[in-house]
C-alpha cells in the first residue's frame, strides 16, 4: 500500500513535467543566472569570464549618470501616468458609473489602446509628431496656435521626453479605466441611497464612500501603472531609440543597449539594480495601502 | 425646472467629456487606416481626413512588396504555436496542481506563482545566452519556446483555481468505469474548462501577436520575424513611405481588431476579475 502511494506521487510528476522543466530552463534558470552574470564582467563571447564581485553594482550606482538620467526618465513617464493617466481613468469611470446611454460603446473605445501593440502605436505617434508631415502641428496651425510649424516633438530635447509619456498615457489609461470602473460597480448602491437620505452631496459621497471602498483598487492600479510604466520599452524603441542625445533613455533600452555592445556582466548587474528598486516600490505600495485602511 | 436644468447641464458636461476622450482614442487608428489608402503625395500635400481616390493597390504592395505577407504569417505560426503549447502544458500541469499527489507539489505550484508576483527586468540578456548555448538563437523553436515558457505560470494559476472548483463526483465516477488519469484530464476536465481556456487563448494570443523585444532579441533573419519586428524593418529603410508603412500597421492591427470586438466582454471581464482578484 505504502508502495503504491510512492509510486503514485512519482508517476503524478509527469502530469506537471513538461511544464515545469520548460518554466525552469526559460525562465527560472536566466533569473538566477541575471544574479551569476552580475558579478562578472564578461562580453559573452570569450570563455573565461572575469569575477568583478560587486564592481559593476558600484559603478552603476556611483559613476554612471546616464543609469540615473534613465530611471529619472521613467519615474517623470511614472509620475504623470500616476497623476493625469489615473485622474482621467477616475473620471471617466464615475462618468460612465453613473448608468449613462452608451456606456458600452464608451468601454470598447476606451479598451481600444491598450490592446494595439506597442510598436504600432509608437510608430503612428511617430508620425503623429512628425515636424514636417505630421498631422499634429497642422492641427496646432488650424486652431491658430502659432510657433509650431515644423517643430518636431520627439526631437527637441525639450519636448520629446513629455511627448513619449502622452502617448505611453493615451495607451493606458483604458486600462486603469476598466480596473476602476470594475471596482466601482462593487460598491454597493444602497450605500449611496442612504447617504443621501442624510442629506450628502456629491461630493460627501465620493470622500466617505467612494474613496474608502475603493482604496485596494486604487492601490492594484498604481501598482500596475507603475510597473507598467517604469519598464516601458516598446514605445520608446519605435519613438526615439533614448533620443534626442540620450534624453528618453529607460532602464529597459539602456539594459539592452549594453547587452547589444556585448557588455552581458554590466547589463544584468543593471537588471537586477532596477529590479530590487521596483520591487521595494511596489511593496511600499502595498505596505502603505494596508496602513491607510487601519 | 430648475433641478432639470441642472440635470441636463451635467449631462451635457459628462458626454462633451466622455467624447472628446473617445476621439482622442479613436483618431490615431483612424488615421492610420485612412493613410493607409492614400498616394504618397497627398499624405506629403493634403491633411485631408479621408483618401481622395482609394489606393487599395497599397495593400497589394504592403502584403508583397514590402513582405508584410510573410511577417504576417510568422506572426500567426508563433501565436499559434505559442498559444497552443501554452494552453495544453498548463492545463496538464494545473490539473495535476489541482487534483493528484505528488512530491514537492505547493513548492513545485509558488516557484511558478512566485514569477507573476515578482518584477524581473532585464531576463532576455541570459535569456539571449541561453539561447546561444542550445543553438536556438535566430530560430522559430527558440522564440516559441521563449513565449510558451513565459505564459505558463498565469495559465497554472488561472486554470489551477478552475480545475479545484470542478465537483470530485464527475472524476470519481470515470474513475470507477477505469478511466485513467490522464484519460480523465483529457476528457472530463479539458472540455469542462472551456471557459478558462477561453481566456487564456485570448490574452495569450493578443500578447505574442503583439510581442517585441523577445522577437528583437532572439531573431535576426528578416524571413523569420513576426510583424511586429517587420514594421521596424520597413520603418528604418523606407522612413517616408507613410501609405505603405500604415498600410502594414493596419495589417498588424486588424486580427487584434477581430479578436478584441469579438471577444470583447470576455477581455474585459478578465482584466477586471484577474486585477481586482490578485
Amino acid at each position: 500500500m505504502i508502495s503504491k502511494t510512492v509510486k503514485e506521487k512519482t508517476v503524478n510528476l509527469f502530469f506537471i513535467l513538461p511544464a515545469l522543466s520548460l518554466f525552469l530552463v526559460f525562465s527560472f534558470y536566466p533569473l538566477i543566472r541575471t544574479f551569476q552574470l552580475s558579478f562578472f564582467e564578461w562580453d559573452g563571447i570569450v570563455p573565461q569570464m572575469k569575477f568583478v564581485g560587486f564592481a559593476q553594482y558600484v559603478h552603476i550606482l556611483t559613476k554612471n549618470p546616464v543609469f540615473w538620467k534613465s530611471m529619472l526618465n521613467a519615474a517623470y513617464i511614472t509620475i504623470l501616468a500616476l497623476t493625469l493617466q489615473n485622474g482621467l481613468a477616475l473620471l471617466l469611470a464615475l462618468l460612465v458609473n453613473r448608468e449613462i446611454k452608451g456606456d458600452n460603446i464608451f468601454r470598447t473605445i476606451f479598451f481600444l489602446p491598450p490592446v494595439l501593440s506597442g510598436i504600432v502605436v509608437g510608430l503612428i505617434w511617430k508620425w503623429i509628431y512628425d515636424g514636417n508631415y505630421g498631422v499634429l502641428n497642422h492641427f496646432l496651425t488650424v486652431l491658430g496656435i502659432q510657433g509650431f510649424v515644423n517643430f518636431a516633438w520627439l526631437a527637441e530635447i525639450k519636448t520629446s521626453l513629455t511627448a513619449v509619456a502622452v502617448v505611453h498615457m493615451w495607451k493606458g489609461f483604458g486600462y486603469g479605466f476598466i480596473i476602476l470602473l470594475a471596482g466601482l460597480q462593487t460598491i454597493p448602491r444602497e450605500l449611496y441611497e442612504a447617504a443621501k437620505v442624510d442629506g450628502a452631496d456629491a461630493w460627501q459621497q465620493f470622500k466617505h464612500i467612494t474613496v474608502p471602498s475603493m482604496i485596494s483598487v486604487f492601490t492594484i492600479v498604481a501598482i500596475l501603472t507603475i510597473l507598467g510604466s517604469m519598464q516601458i520599452f516598446d514605445l520608446i524603441y519605435s519613438m526615439t531609440r533614448g533620443g534626442p542625445a540620450g534624453h528618453t533613455h529607460v532602464p529597459i533600452t539602456k539594459i539592452y543597449e549594453y547587452m547589444a555592445n556585448g557588455e552581458f556582466g554590466y547589463a544584468t548587474a543593471m537588471a537586477v539594480v532596477f529590479g530590487l528598486i521596483l520591487l521595494v516600490v511596489s511593496v511600499g505600495q502595498i505596505e502603505m495601502s494596508r496602513r491607510s485602511r487601519k | 425646472m430648475n433641478d432639470k436644468v441642472r440635470q441636463l447641464i451635467i449631462d451635457i458636461i459628462t458626454y462633451s467629456i466622455l467624447i472628446i476622450i473617445a476621439l482622442s482614442c479613436i483618431f490615431p487608428v483612424f488615421w492610420m487606416f485612412s493613410s493607409s489608402l492614400k498616394t504618397q503625395d497627398e499624405v506629403f500635400t493634403k491633411m485631408n481626413l479621408l483618401p481622395e481616390k482609394w489606393q487599395f493597390a497599397n495593400y497589394s504592395l504592403a502584403w508583397v512588396k514590402a513582405k508584410f505577407g510573410s511577417y504576417f504569417l510568422n506572426s500567426a505560426i508563433y501565436t499559434v504555436t505559442g498559444v497552443f503549447g501554452v494552453v495544453f502544458l498548463s492545463s496538464l500541469a494545473a490539473y495535476g496542481f489541482a487534483r493528484l499527489e505528488m512530491w514537492g507539489k505547493n513548492f513545485f505550484f509558488y516557484l511558478l506563482i512566485s514569477t507573476l508576483l515578482i518584477p524581473v527586468p532585464g531576463v532576455f540578456v541570459p535569456l539571449y545566452l541561453l539561447l546561444k548555448n542550445l543553438g536556438l538563437l535566430d530560430t522559430r523553436t527558440g522564440l516559441v519556446l521563449c513565449y510558451i515558457s513565459g505564459g505558463l505560470a498565469f495559465g497554472i494559476f488561472l486554470l489551477r483555481s478552475f480545475f479545484e472548483e470542478l465537483p470530485k463526483e464527475i472524476e470519481e465516477a470515470a474513475l470507477i468505469d477505469g478511466a485513467s488519469k490522464f484519460g480523465i484530464y483529457w476528457r472530463i476536465a479539458l472540455p469542462l474548462a472551456r471557459p478558462a481556456i477561453a481566456t487564456l487563448i485570448i490574452f495569450n494570443s493578443l500578447t505574442i501577436w503583439n510581442e517585441f523585444l523577445l522577437a528583437l532579441v532572439v531573431l535576426q533573419d528578416k524571413a523569420k520575424m513576426p510583424i511586429q519586428r517587420g514594421l521596424m524593418v520597413f520603418q528604418g529603410t523606407h522612413i517616408t513611405d507613410y501609405p505603405l508603412l500604415m498600410a502594414g500597421l493596419t495589417i498588424a492591427t486588424i486580427p487584434v481588431l477581430v479578436i478584441y470586438l469579438l471577444m470583447q466582454k470576455h477581455i474585459v471581464k478578465g482584466i477586471a476579475a484577474g486585477a481586482l482578484k490578485g
